[in-house]
């Protein structure tokens, strides 16, 4: 197993939102979570990150127990994570976006900008541009090559497509299949529940902070009740 | 012409050299702003301690036998940079750093800062009593005469060493302040924590080593800050509350977060403030020749009287406020 | 809930045995004027702590409030000055008064152009132009006749009116300048506002210390009126004792007009909104309204209990009103008493000033031996100015508690009883 969560319960301050959420993925697959508006969703992502804490059950990467470790930790042990919202530096290059995703590399990662840009070619022209005067592909471009950037074994990717127009989602997905085919295995939460689990090995379906249905992306898909429920019909 | 020496001694020397002691203020106060997202109101009193260390430096080094063509608080300065550098590390591990892990409200850092201005204030004053104390007491401060080559103007500028030593200083600290921004790994995590803190997390930057690196930074340029004031004029001990609000107003007109908006906003505060309070009259009578009799020109005909100089800094301040909160270089309005 | 119902009697059984030891070491005349003093504090107190309470909002400009209520308290209930309303002074001051009044309507007037269809940028430069016109005009115009009332008449004095119309000018007039402040800052984050406050209160100061026309600047003014018998009436125990009556009873009702507005809907709104801003904004709430209603009041309740203070002290000093006497030690006392706890104001308010009096004795005390011991043992030269040094450790010790208080006591002491306001909005 490459990321093993059992029994999350986590949540804001007082108010637990998490109430036993399990998700496990191998190594170089694509996991997809689905659910609807306030599931969750996006608290497993970041409990699973060390972005908030998490009051029982336990999260595993690589073998390791990672269960609370911080986020520069992980980073470290080669997980990353793409947020939702707000996920470039606005008033630093894409350039430097990059390096910021290396902060915790020491090495020399030239090659890997380099990598960046060959997967991401409209980046390159805009290497010196603010990412902030970017537009939305752009961004979620230069969000998901700073995550990039540390070689990770596992990127978490917290709505990639949300606000772009559909031919800038197939890109996105395109993309998305790009990366994993290096071997690097992708969690992501996706409002489109089909396009998504088209492409997941594994699937995970969220509702009010638990795990509904967990199985193969092509067998929910072919699941009727997965699709009267949570894939509009 | 002695009109116009009159104008550039009284405005243009003096509000630069005002200017760079409130920019040197200014950036520290923009960056812990900006990055660690709260108000320091205990900037100050860093500069005010910054001084005293410089003070006790010269004191050192005078008793060395050290003796210099620098005045020897300059030459004291490194060691008081040094210093106030780790006090402001320390202040933020004993009073700033639970309070953040412990996810206080960033008023409540405000408050913990006012805190540590009146602890700083009393064990300044504890020690080295209130009365105001010159660093000149060994040396002579060397005064430059600027003879200007033509007739009509018999009046020199004029301009201290101290004060020649500062504007290189604060030249000097831009400069270098801009290649660590925008050269050295570090420099471009501050930016990037004060962009966007959360995401910096995420990222996996060291924000506990952002934020000692602020201190370090802030700390030293208050040291320089207070110390070159401190030469240019006396070390009062009492200086920190009438700096905070110049300061505060440069680091927010220029743009919350914004080190080159708070540069610019210092020599904005500091040359508003001697334009104010400048007797424009010495300039007005020039023109006494060409006006028709009845046209009597005011003996005095300043802004603002020298008692007010206060109301300069927050009218700059409320107007920014009212008018653009994120500041002249697009800040940030937290 | 019981438990801190317990603590609180027994700090308050803790504060009258205090008071009773003073009585029987200082005697009865120090007790009172400790407090009347204490009582005056605790209104402050109750002024800011329904602001940092109720509202979230920091005001470090206490003092500058403060020295409005005193300010106020002249102007209204000092005895008329004959010498300047018989000099020609007072009619060239309604002439500048005029003046001013014109200037400001006349500035309005232009600030409305673009309705009647001047370009906008137009109208604001003019505005610009016509103020710092108006301003120019109207100093210059004051200066002289500044100068001659300084020369003549000494100061406007006041109007001789009954002293609690003072006082509550005072509270009128520290509103009035809290309102554009309010107005300006509340919209942006409470660091704003801290900043602002810090400023006005320096501009009051500075302005009541330099205007000798109107307060006498460094001269003072003394003494003021009571609006009870003062002590050449009755003697220093019984006038005491009955400005004593006056001001508990005054919080005693503030006290009790607060709880009720606390448990009123518009407590209620208070706390959802400091509690959940986001989710009080999203339902609809004027969220800065609500704020500028609370500074507002905080401040008017502070420019009372100030004139309050300034009026039991006889003396109108501009250079007296340090920070540390009264903003940051009216935070000590709010913060310790617990934020959002008017009880807790109150007691903090008494506690910290009891010690606060007896702490530069104390401090005195503690330095003589100091040097004494310093002398004797390592034969110490002390400095001569170790008196006024001595003092100084107070500010230390201010500045030690807050921080000591935020970090292990950030609820205070006496922390708020009310439940917290539970979670409101869309899940
Ligand atoms: N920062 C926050 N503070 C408090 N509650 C939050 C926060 N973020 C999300 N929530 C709440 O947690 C629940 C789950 O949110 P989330 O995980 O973002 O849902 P989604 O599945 O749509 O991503 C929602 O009820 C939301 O209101
Ligand atoms: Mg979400």
């Amino acid at each position: 197993m490459l990321v093993e969560a059992a029994n999350l319960h986590a949540g804001y301050g007082e108010m637990n939102i998490l109430d036993g959420v399990s998700l496990a993925l191998e190594a170089g697959e694509i996991g997809v979570v689905i659910g609807p508006n306030g599931a969750g969703k996006s608290t497993t992502l970041k409990a699973l990150f060390g972005l908030l804490r998490v009051s029982e059950g336990s999260v595993r990467f690589d073998g390791a127990d990672v269960t609370n470790a911080t986020p520069e930790s992980l980073v470290r042990r080669g997980m990353s994570f793409v947020p939702q919202e707000r996920n470039v530096f606005e008033t630093l290059t894409v350039q430097e976006n990059l390096e910021m995703g290396a902060f915790v590399r020491r090495d020399d990662y030239r090659h890997l900008v380099e990598r960046i840009y060959a997967l991401f070619p409209p980046l390159r022209d805009k290497r010196g541009q603010p990412a902030g005067e970017l537009s939305g592909g752009q961004r979620q471009m230069v969000a998901m090559g700073r995550a990039l950037m540390v070689e990770p074994r596992l990127l978490l990717l917290d709505e990639p497509t949300a606000g772009l127009s559909p031919l800038f989602m197939s890109q996105v997905f395109e993309q998305i299949l790009a990366v994993n085919a290096t071997g690097v295995g992708v969690l992501m939460v996706e409002q489109n529940a089909r396009q998504a689990l088209g492409i997941a090995h594994k699937g995970f379906v969220l509702a009010s902070g638990r795990n509904r249905f967990t199985d193969t992306g092509q067998k929910l898909l072919a699941d009727p009740e997965v699709a009267r429920s949570f894939l509009g019909g | 012409m002695n009109e116009l020496v009159f104008f550039v001694n009284k405005v243009l020397v003096a509000g630069t050299v005002i200017g760079s002691i409130y920019a040197l203020g200014a950036v520290g106060v923009t960056l812990v702003f900006g990055i660690l997202r709260f108000a320091h109101f205990a900037h100050g009193d860093l500069m005010t301690a910054g001084a005293f260390a410089a003070l006790a430096g010269a004191a050192g080094l005078h008793a060395l036998g050290v003796s210099t063509p620098l005045p020897i608080g300059f030459v004291a300065l490194p060691l008081a940079m040094i210093a106030t550098a780790l006090l402001a590390m320390g202040l933020d591990r004993t009073f700033y750093r639970p309070l953040r892990e412990r996810g206080a409200r960033p008023i409540v850092l405000v408050m913990a800062s006012i805190g540590v201005t009146l602890m700083l204030q009393g064990l300044v004053r504890l020690f080295a009593g209130t009365a105001p104390r010159s660093f000149f007491t060994g040396e002579r401060k060397d005064i430059f005469h600027i003879a200007l080559p033509f007739d009509l103007a018999d009046r020199p500028i004029i301009v201290t060493e101290p004060q020649v030593l500062l504007v290189l200083l604060t030249a000097a600290a831009v400069v270098a302040l801009h290649y660590f921004l925008t050269r050295s790994r570090l420099g471009k995590a501050m930016r990037a924590t004060s962009d966007n803190a959360d995401l910096a997390r995420v990222s996996g930057i060291d924000t506990e080593l952002v934020a000692r690196t602020t201190w370090i930074i802030a700390g030293g340029l208050a040291a320089a800050g207070g110390t070159m004031l401190s030469l240019d004029v006396t070390l009062k001990p009492d200086l920190s509350f009438s700096l905070l609000l110049p300061i505060f107003a440069a680091a927010i007109v220029g743009g919350v977060g914004q080190p080159y908006g708070a540069i610019a906003g210092g020599f904005l505060v500091g040359f508003a403030e001697t334009l104010s309070v400048f007797n424009w009259s010495v300039l007005l009578r020039v023109l006494a020749p060409v006006l028709p009799e009845t046209v009597e020109i005011p003996t005095k005909l300043a802004f603002v009287p020298p008692e007010y100089k206060i109301v300069v800094p927050f009218f700059i301040l409320v107007v920014v406020l009212v008018w653009r909160p994120t500041g002249i270089f697009r800040g940030r309005v937290l | 809930m019981n438990r801190l119902a317990v603590r609180e009697l027994a700090l308050l059984a803790g504060l009258v045995v205090m008071v009773g030891l003073i009585q029987a070491w200082l005697g009865t005349a120090y007790t009172l004027r400790m407090l009347v003093e204490a009582s005056c504090y605790a209104i402050l107190a109750l002024g800011l702590g329904i602001q940092w309470g109720y509202g979230g909002l920091f005001n470090v400009g206490v003092v500058g409030f403060v020295a409005l209520g005193g300010f106020a308290s002249v102007l209204l209930s000092y005895p008329v000055n004959e010498d300047f309303l018989n000099s020609g002074s007072a009619a060239e001051l309604a002439r500048v008064g005029l003046y001013a009044v014109l200037g400001i309507a006349v500035v309005f007037a232009i600030s409305r152009l673009h309705r009647l269809g001047v370009p906008r940028g137009l109208c604001t430069a003019a505005t610009i132009a016509a103020a710092a016109a108006v301003y120019l005009v109207v100093t210059t115009a004051l200066d002289p006749v500044a100068g001659e009332i300084e020369a003549n008449a000494g100061f406007v004095g006041g109007l001789g009116l009954p002293a609690w119309t003072g006082w509550l000018a005072g509270g009128a007039l520290a509103g009035l300048v809290a309102w554009p402040i309010g107005r300006i800052c509340l919209g942006l984050r409470s660091d704003y506002l801290a900043i602002a406050t810090l400023g006005i209160a320096e501009i009051i100061k500075a302005f009541l210390k330099n205007a000798d026309w109107l307060t006498r600047g460094t001269l003072t003014v003394s003494p003021l009126p009571w609006p009870v018998p003062t002590p050449d009436e009755v003697g220093f125990v019984w006038a005491r004792a009955g400005y004593l009556c006056l001001t508990a009873a005054m919080v005693v009702a503030i006290y009790v007009l607060l709880e009720r507005a606390y448990r009123a809907p518009w407590g209620r709104m208070m706390r959802a909104i400091r509690d959940n801003e986001v989710s009080a904004a999203a339902m609809g709430k004027d969220v800065n309204r609500r704020r500028l209603e609370i500074f507002v009041l905080g401040s008017i309740l502070i420019g009372i209990g100030g004139a309050a203070l300034v009026s039991f002290v006889r003396i109108f000093d501009p250079a007296g009103f340090l920070p540390l006497n009264y903003t940051f030690l009216v935070w000590v006392m709010v913060i310790l008493g617990g934020s959002g706890n008017n009880l807790g104001a109150i007691v903090g308010a008494l506690l910290v000033y009891i010690i606060w009096t007896l702490s530069e004795p104390a401090a005195l005390l503690l330095f003589d031996a100091l040097r004494d011991l310093g002398d004797a043992w390592f034969g110490w030269d002390a400095p001569s100015d170790l008196q006024s040094r001595a003092l100084q450790m107070r500010v230390f010790v201010i500045g030690l508690t807050i921080t000591l208080v935020l970090r292990f006591a950030p609820r205070g002491v006496l922390p708020e009883r009310a439940p917290r306001h539970e979670q409101v909005g869309p899940r």
